[in-house]
């Protein structure tokens, strides 16, 4: 029976469920003891109703679990069985096909009891250090070999945490500590909003949530349809080769606007690769979800009815929807590039709205260090893994983004932080002139990073990177962004992805890619090439070459630089 | 006391105006005047006169003067620096601009990030580095420096800024950058990040050493001829200035640290409220003001502020936490939401009031003020449920017209959603005041608070009409809303003590705990803390307060522990782990058994002793106090229209009370009362509000 409130206690009760998972989310991120949760905001956390329905979900630093965690709850309600379902239950899995995409984040659900009776569900993810296996990388050749593996199973039954659960899992991974540590703190994120739940539910003096879902669910469908019925009914085709590891991967994707819904089907995609960059059916859902909601209806929020009008489909053992037992450690790698390769198709729909594709997968890489013979008494072993952003793709009306991540929202860490977590030495960290790809609007400029380990130290760097053979391509005439290099100091080659051995005393020396340019760049305003010059965004030869830029203007801009003048 | 004479002077600039009040025994005199950008001296001077001339004494006869303003903080927004360049380490150029490499808004296809202070070819480097223990890897060539400090000499720039990597672990390559510039650039100002904010984290100290150098010229011109006008004008006494930390710091060292000026009126905000809770001897306070167009609301434990060590200033994107610019300095711990008097409302894609963080602003202001604003505004909202009255706002100086704020409500809000204007009105005012409470909700919840044990104390132009709603969202059964309330800032600079708190980054395991280490560290921060409180004041007392930052070792956030002066100096690892798994487990429920915990940073702050407090005497509950009229006021507990009585502060006597719904009316704001509230005046003349029964 839903409950008979005002338009006005609805809206308020709407604001205060999205006011909750921030909440919880916060919690989460103060608790965890994970980089990737504290630092780099990967993590996720919702409200759901009694049929698994998601009201909320708070705005964290990925959209890699936009649809994961809307799916995760009905496998939760499915696999525990609504009779075994009771108060002071937590549920746990690092399921990648029914949880967030790889054995590394960890899902949590909760009932939410009130009054004796199941209103709700908590749900969060996090991705925690390590689950064993062979570690965070490409490498494994099946899921078995990428670290523990936890079905949808009781974590705690009516209150009592299972003992066994816990032994079998501090047994299995490298910082046990840490990851029951992260683990509690999921629990802890869910307890939270289940409170401020319950003190929302008393002071309005609901029984349970019906008509506030009812409300929530109805606003949202509407809002979202009549976005997507305002666009024209067609379809089109992307296509994008990015370096995979061995061979190169086409993302290959239709979309087709429908009534009430867009169909977005990825037949043609390359098959599964042999190494962990395979991408489960649903996190490629959430990020071709979020190529078209940031496009068409960025302000909606998430929830089961703002997001069931996109469909996302794919043939079977295609890269983007990886059947178990695929290895998909790395699966953000793929994920990283759906939007640019949404983008590629929507842009025939509704020309002149989307970005130029960018630099797409985060530029991240693992130092694993350890001393060598001979060295000092302070010397040690450590882990150091860092996270990192080339350009953004141009936009129609603006330039991309310096060394941003996108469509990945997660933060770099400071390099004096990075140098204090273990024994590596960050030498160069500085945006990449002549990287962001010319165009009306240029795409953003990567970066530059060198690397050593300290004296008395070598290391294996673990790279994850791409767009060394497939630079991103510019749209309506833009150029494309700066490759990914990869290199020793003394000229040896290195491999854009996989485990590569670093003497001690080498250092490693990366280019990180730049977006790509949009429209033509003679048609640039030169005010904003000049400024460019300025900066050292561009070089001369650049401005001349690309942009048209006069001797005459060139030898000006320097002059005016020399006088310390802002251009 | 601070000072050997009783009459003081404590001035704000804010951005619209500028608030003076002079206090003399226990008489306070204060005028409001508008704020003049061009010379903001020139209003203090005004307003000195207004309220010497009001307590009859000549501005020879004032004892000290209290001075905190927004002029730091609008020079940072307004990009009205100096020209300014900065030196770091090869390799790190572009730390400031790459800043966390993240979006702070994920749905914004067209997002632009803030430009940093200083574009690209502003910022020159040098090639030296130290590592992470402050061992020096490359040495610094003083040629190298002298051919960077030739370029700056060229191009003219006025203001150096010198942030280097891991240099709040050693100094030294960062003083040798000043020695060489002082030779060749005597009259440029230097900022080193090494002494302006020695914390760890490249982009926060670098970015906070940039906005010193680049407000510094301003502040000291501005500092200089604010010294010499006022001596002009018969003054003899010191000026001192508000810190953001809620202290009081000499001229000299906020012409050296200008970016510790920064929020200094709200700082001045949270001591007044603090002040108040002394009085009235609460443990837990919610400092709540809200003012044209952001509410600020802070935590206020054991009559303390809450303090912090860093925040953003200037953010450019609907408050958006990321989209300013961080500064790390010792501040006043606040939120601060668009949320003000002028926010203007309207109905988004899901049908969803919103209010906010747009503001109507004093032109053309909410659509009542009759200045052609076609949109509605919270003020708007108020008028229409009957909070304020139409021919009384700002004592009768400004009309308000309801017929505008109902065909306002009606247009942007009711005909989208099929309400009247009441309904309208009441969602309007319902979603500001659930903003509101939601960031209180969030901030408590950060800090392991729970908000039901609070009392809270309002002021600001705007707070007294909304206290009493955000009291029944929050559970809070009493507030507290005191006299003065329009000026709070400037009474709370006459209430802060000379402080100086003196913060370093040093990494410590417990594993490796060295008490000689920590000994010799607290010993070097309490005596730079120390030294800057006395250049305020050379014989008081001065109070040392001790905190260490800790973590489980791998977690990215630190929790502050307060240390007694002997746990501090003689520091032993079992003390500080019990003290750390006592707050720890205060905040997030349990420890986190079988980790290392570290130290990531040290702070001492020195400050005079809190001037003495004299308790306020609870007044006896008496009649209730005669009204002046009654008019229909909209509950929105009762989601309804009710009779309320209307009452004049000034008339009311000490245990007077009035009885929700009621609204009790003063020049400045009106209190609002809701029906499950009654109130009663105190001596002091304070609003005391409680749950009825």
């Amino acid at each position: 029976m839903a409950q008979d409130h005002s338009t006005v206690a609805y809206q308020v009760m709407w604001n205060r469920l999205i006011s909750v998972v921030e909440e919880q989310a916060q919690a989460l991120v103060r608790t965890a003891f994970s980089t990737s949760v504290r630092e780099a905001g990967d993590l996720s956390a919702g409200v759901y109703d009694t049929d698994g329905r998601m009201l909320a979900q708070a705005v964290t630093g990925t959209p890699g679990h936009v649809n994961a965690m809307a799916d995760a709850v009905p496998h939760f309600i499915r696999r525990i069985g609504r009779e075994n379902i009771f108060d002071g239950d937590i549920y746990i899995t690092n399921d990648p096909w029914e949880g967030t995409g790889h054995l590394h984040d960890f899902t949590m659900v909760t009932p939410s009891f009130h009054k004796g009776a199941l209103v709700g569900f908590f749900a969060c993810t996090a991705h925690v250090v390590d689950v064993g296996g062979r570690g965070f990388g490409a490498d494994a050749h099946s899921v078995y070999e990428e670290g523990i593996y936890l079905p949808i199973m009781k974590f705690a039954d009516r209150g009592t945490v299972d003992a066994t659960l816990i032994r079998i899992v501090r047994g299995n991974v490298r910082e046990p500590d840490q990851l029951i540590g992260d683990i509690y703190a999921l629990a802890t994120c869910n307890e939270i909003g289940h409170r401020r739940l319950i003190d929302m539910m008393e002071e309005f003096g609901l029984d349970n949530l019906d008509g506030i879902a009812t409300f929530i669910l109805d606003n949202s469908r509407r809002a979202t349809l009549e976005r997507i019925n305002a666009l024209p009914r067609t379809s089109a085709e992307g296509q994008m080769t990015v370096d995979g590891f061995d061979v190169p991967i086409t993302l290959k994707v239709r979309v087709s606007i429908e009534e009430d819904r867009i169909v977005t089907d990825f037949t043609g995609t390359s098959g599964v690769d042999k190494k962990g960059i395979n991408c489960p059916m649903v996190y490629t859902k959430a990020y071709a979800c979020y190529a078209l909601k940031v496009a068409i209806a960025p302000e909606i929020p998430n929830n089961a009815a703002s997001l069931a009008p996109f469909e996302v489909t794919a043939p079977d053992n295609t890269i983007v929807n990886a059947i178990h037992p695929a290895p998909v450690a790395l699966r953000h790698i793929v994920g990283h590039f759906v939007p640019d390769v949404v983008f590629n198709a929507f842009d025939k729909i509704v020309p002149g709205l989307v970005p130029a594709e960018g630099a797409g997968c985060l530029c991240n890489f693992q130092m694993s260090v350890r001393p060598v013979a001979n060295a000092p008494a302070d010397a040690r072993r450590a882990e150091v893994l860092t996270f990192n952003s080339g350009g953004s793709g141009a936009r129609p009306t603006f330039d991309g983004l310096n060394a941003t991540a996108f469509p990945s929202g997660v933060m770099t860490m400071p390099i004096e932080a990075t140098e204090h977590a273990g024994p590596v030495i960050i030498w160069r960290k500085e945006l990449r002139p002549g990287s962001g790809g010319a165009g009306k609007t240029r795409g953003g400029l990567g970066q530059y990073m060198d690397v050593s380990a300290m004296e008395g130290h070598e290391f294996d760097l673990q790279a994850m990177f791409d767009r060394g053979d497939h630079p991103a391509l510019g749209r309506r005439g833009g150029h494309a962004g700066g490759r990914t290099t990869i290199a020793l100091d003394d000229g040896t080659a290195m491999r854009v992805k996989g485990k590569q051995f670093v003497p001690a005393g080498r250092r490693v020396e990366m280019a990180f890619p730049g977006g790509a340019g949009y429209g033509n760049p003679m048609e640039r305003d030169p005010a904003a090439v000049r400024r460019d010059l300025a900066r050292g965004y561009i070089t001369a030869d650049d401005a001349a070459q690309d942009y048209g830029l006069s001797p005459e203007d060139i030898a000006a801009v320097e002059a005016a630089v020399r006088r310390g003048e802002d251009v | 006391m601070i000072s050997s004479s009783s009459i003081r002077l404590g001035v704000d600039i804010g951005g619209t105006f500028t608030d003076v009040v002079l206090e003399s025994g226990d008489a306070q005199f204060s005028a409001k005047v508008l704020t003049t950008y061009a010379a903001p001296e020139n209003a203090i001077i005004d307003g000195m006169h207004q309220v010497c001339a009001k307590a009859g004494v000549s501005p020879d006869q004032i004892g000290q003067i209290i001075h905190g303003t927004t002029l730091a903080t609008n020079a940072l927004i307004e990009r009205r620096g100096a020209k300014t360049a900065l030196i770091t380490t090869q390799g790190f150029r572009d730390v400031i601009e790459m800043r966390t490499e993240s979006r702070f808004e994920q749905y914004d296809l067209n997002l632009t990030l803030p430009e940093p202070l200083l574009p690209r070819q502003m910022r020159f480097t040098v090639n030296e580095r130290v590592n992470s223990k402050g061992e020096v890897m490359i040495d610094l060539d003083p040629d190298d420096i002298r051919a960077v400090a030739l370029q700056i000499k060229e191009a003219g720039f006025e203001s150096v800024a010198v942030g280097l990597i891991h240099s709040y672990l050693n100094p030294r390559h960062e003083q040798m950058v000043r020695e060489v510039l002082a030779e060749v650039l005597p009259d440029v100002a230097i900022s080193l990040s090494c002494e302006v904010s020695p914390q760890m984290r490249e982009y926060e100290r670098f970015n906070t050493v940039v906005a010193n150098a680049y407000i510094k010229p301003l502040m000291a011109s501005y500092l200089g001829r604010l010294e010499e006008r006022l001596q002009s004008e018969g003054v003899d006494c010191r000026v001192f200035l508000m810190h953001s930390g809620g202290g009081i710091i000499s001229i000299q060292s906020a012409a050296e640290f200008p970016v510790r000026l920064v929020e200094s009126g709200p700082a001045g905000g949270a001591v007044f409220a603090a002040h108040i809770a002394a009085r009235y001897g609460l443990d837990k306070v919610l400092s709540f003001d809200m003012g044209g167009t952001t509410a600020k609301i802070c935590l206020i434990k054991n009559q303390t502020p809450k303090t912090s060590r860093v925040f953003e200033v200037a953010r450019t994107y609907r408050f958006k936490k990321g989209s300013g610019m961080p500064i790390s300095i010792p501040v006043i711990d606040m939120v601060e939401i668009g949320a003000g008097g002028g926010s203007l409302a309207h109905v988004d894609a899901m049908r969803q009031i919103r209010v906010g963080p747009e503001s109507a602003g004093s032109e053309p202001g909410p659509a009542c003020y009759g200045r052609d604003g076609l949109r509605p505004a919270v003020t708007d909202a108020d008028l229409v449920l009957g909070k304020l009255d139409p021919d009384n706002f700002a004592g009768g100086s400004i009309p308000l017209y309801p017929d505008a704020s109902q065909t306002a409500l009606l247009a942007h809000v009711g005909e989208i959603l099929g309400m009247d204007a009441v309904e309208a009105a009441f969602g309007v005012a319902e979603m500001v005041d659930e903003n509101m409470a939601n960031a209180a909700r969030v901030h408590a919840v950060e800090n392991g608070e729970d908000l039901s044990q609070y009392t809270m104390i309002a002021f600001g132009g705007a707070a007294p009409l909304h206290a009493g709603r955000l009291c029944e969202k929050l559970g809070i059964a009493r507030c507290l809303v005191p006299p003065g309330a329009g000026v709070g800032s400037a009474i709370g600079f006459l209430r802060a003590p000379f402080s100086f708190e003196a913060n370093r980054s040093v990494y410590m395991k417990l594993s490796d705990f060295d008490p000689g280490v920590i000994r010799t560290l607290l010993a070097d921060l309490q005596a730079e803390a120390t030294g800057f409180v006395r250049t305020c004041d050379r014989d008081a007392p001065i109070l040392s307060e001790f905190k260490v930052y800790m973590r489980y070792t791998g977690q990215g956030w630190e929790i502050p522990i307060d240390l007694t002066e002997r746990q501090a100096m003689d520091p032993d690892a079992a003390t500080f782990e019990a003290r750390f798994e006592e707050d720890y487990a205060k905040l997030f429920g349990r420890v986190v058994a079988g980790m290392d915990i570290e130290i990531t940073v040290w702070s001492v702050n020195a400050t005079t002793p809190p001037e003495a407090v004299e308790r306020v005497g609870v007044a006896v509950a008496g009649e209730v106090a005669a009204q002046v009229s009654t008019r229909a006021l909209f509950d929105p507990a009762k989601a309804a229209f009710q009779e309320a009585t209307i009452i004049n502060r000034d008339a009311m006597e000490s245990g007077q009370r009035a009885v929700g719904p009621a609204a009790v009316t003063e020049a400045e704001t009106t209190i609002i009362i809701p029906a499950s509230r009654d109130a009663i005046r105190q001596p002091d003349g304070c609003i005391d509000m409680n749950v009825k029964g």
